[in-house]
């Protein structure tokens, strides 16, 4: 996946107002089988597995012992087999992960990272982009929710996923099926608009969208707690790694925290700058952007000490040397119309 | 594509048009089209002296920032204030509106360090 086809900005446009395509194959697929499946990966996640209903798809994250993330991912209930999708840069250690894991019967591991293709079509203009091509109604398909069918004649699991903010979906398929598949939907979507888009447009996307990038807003040191992830966090399971750590976390509420910064000048913040306030350190930006969906301003999440947390504190974003004043502003900055 | 005829260039991207005591400076079409879709640019001070080839600003895309250097000394009588609040001109227009600043020059013999239009060509089609 390149940072761009054309122009990040032309293909963030595309995603925002009529539809862009993604491939995002480089991500790693795991199946996941057996009878204590959803059982076994709730020791492992923060999330509820045991109550995803057949066919949903839910955001998870699996973490450390001492509570920080070990990767953000999403589990899919395909039917009675589990698809666990992790970011590509954790394919392998959460492979190594799993199978440090593995109870003695009960799941059975596969690893299609590399073998499997996923494409993303996401955009207003999705569905009537997508629904020529398939043989379910993608329309009635629910949010976070999967399907099998066939796209072009090729067996895919169809789910109305995303990591962009817009409606859309996501498309399993063989990885020997894909080219064609892509070269498919780009001809017969050119016409309303669709465009293939790079990781640089899924960046800007996602952080508009308030979306956690592993190894910015969560890394092996930042918690789900800290990244304002707790909504995913289920304490009511009776055990699962990190649940320690994650609850002495709370119960002290003294860490630094990711929070929205919007730059009150024209000036890009960027991932390492120091923040401060009133001159003294208080974090460092973890993303950055402009943000052609939020006024074209400049917003970046930020890890800062509580006493900062506070929405309307100004700040600054050190940029080479210079101090830049900057708002602590809720998260998502954008949020699509519905 | 063609470089234009008549301005000189450095080999880190720069085009430079000479009148007289006088230059306008900015970047070629092959820079901006490598750097992506610019988001801001920090110019050198108007009033300040700058040297050749020495760094005077950055130019930020949506993924990077890209030191600035000037092809040649002189005094900053004039920076493009346009581009504050519309930088894509750099990308639309680059040897237009989308000039970086202006300098009256105060070193001698300059231009024969830098290239030509069909010399830049070379260096960026490599």
């Amino acid at each position: 996946m390149p940072v761009q086809y054309s122009s990040i900005l032309k293909e963030h446009d595309a995603v925002r107002h009529r539809a862009g395509l993604f491939d995002l194959s480089h991500m790693g697929q795991f199946w996941l089988t057996g009878d204590s499946v959803a059982q076994w990966a709730d020791t492992l996640t923060i999330n509820a597995v045991a109550t995803m209903k057949p066919w949903q798809a839910r955001y998870n994250i699996f973490c450390n012992d001492d509570g920080g993330a070990h990767d953000d991912t999403i589990f899919y209930r395909v039917g009675q087999r589990w698809l666990l999708v992790v970011n590509a840069s954790n394919a392998t250690k959460m492979w190594q992960h799993l199978n440090a894991h593995l109870p003695p019967d009960g799941v059975a591991l596969r690893n299609d990272h590399g073998r499997a293709a996923l494409i993303a079509i996401q955009g207003p203009r999705s569905v009537a982009i997508l629904q020529p091509h398939v043989d379910v109604d993608v329309a009635a398909l629910r949010y976070y929710f999967c399907t099998e069918g066939n796209v072009d004649g090729v067996p895919a699991i169809i789910a109305r996923t995303g990591y962009t903010g817009e409606d859309g979906f996501e498309l399993f398929v063989a990885g020997d099926a894909a080219p064609e598949l892509w070269r498919s939907l780009l001809r017969d979507g050119a016409e309303a608009g669709l465009e293939p888009c790079g990781l640089g447009a899924r960046d800007v996307l996602r952080l508009e969208a308030g979306m956690p990038l592993y190894g910015h807003e969560l890394t092996e040191e930042i918690t789900p707690v800290q990244a304002g992830q707790s909504w995913a966090l289920k304490m009511s399971k009776p055990t699962f790694i990190g649940k320690a750590a994650l609850a002495e976390q709370i119960e002290r509420d003294d860490f630094s925290r990711i929070v929205g910064l919007m730059m009150q000048d024209r000036a890009p913040a960027r991932e390492g700058y120091r923040v401060t306030r009133d001159g003294a350190a208080v974090g460092e930006v973890r993303s950055g952007s402009i943000a052609p969906s939020v006024g074209n301003k400049h917003i970046a999440t930020a890890l800062v000490e509580r006493s900062a947390a506070t929405l309307g504190t100004v700040v600054e974003v050190e940029i080479r040397g210079t101090a830049h004043a900057a708002n602590v502003v809720p998260l998502p900055f954008y949020k699509r119309e519905k | 594509m063609a470089q234009p005829q008549g301005l000189l260039f450095s080999k880190e991207h720069e085009w430079v048009s000479v009148d007289g005591d006088r230059a306008t400076i900015g970047v070629t079409d092959y820079a901006q089209n490598s750097l992506g879709d610019i988001v801001y640019v920090e110019l050198p001070k108007v009033g300040s002296t700058i040297a050749q080839f020495s760094n005077v600003g950055v130019i930020e895309s949506v993924k990077a920032v890209s030191d600035l250097y000037t092809p040649m000394s002189g005094e900053v009588l004039e920076t493009n204030g346009a581009l504050e609040n519309d930088p894509s001109a750099v990308n639309r227009d680059p040897y237009g509106a989308g000039w970086l600043f202006k300098l009256r020059l105060t070193g001698a013999g300059e231009a024969s360090s830098l290239l030509s239009a069909d010399e830049y060509e070379k260096i960026a089609t490599e």
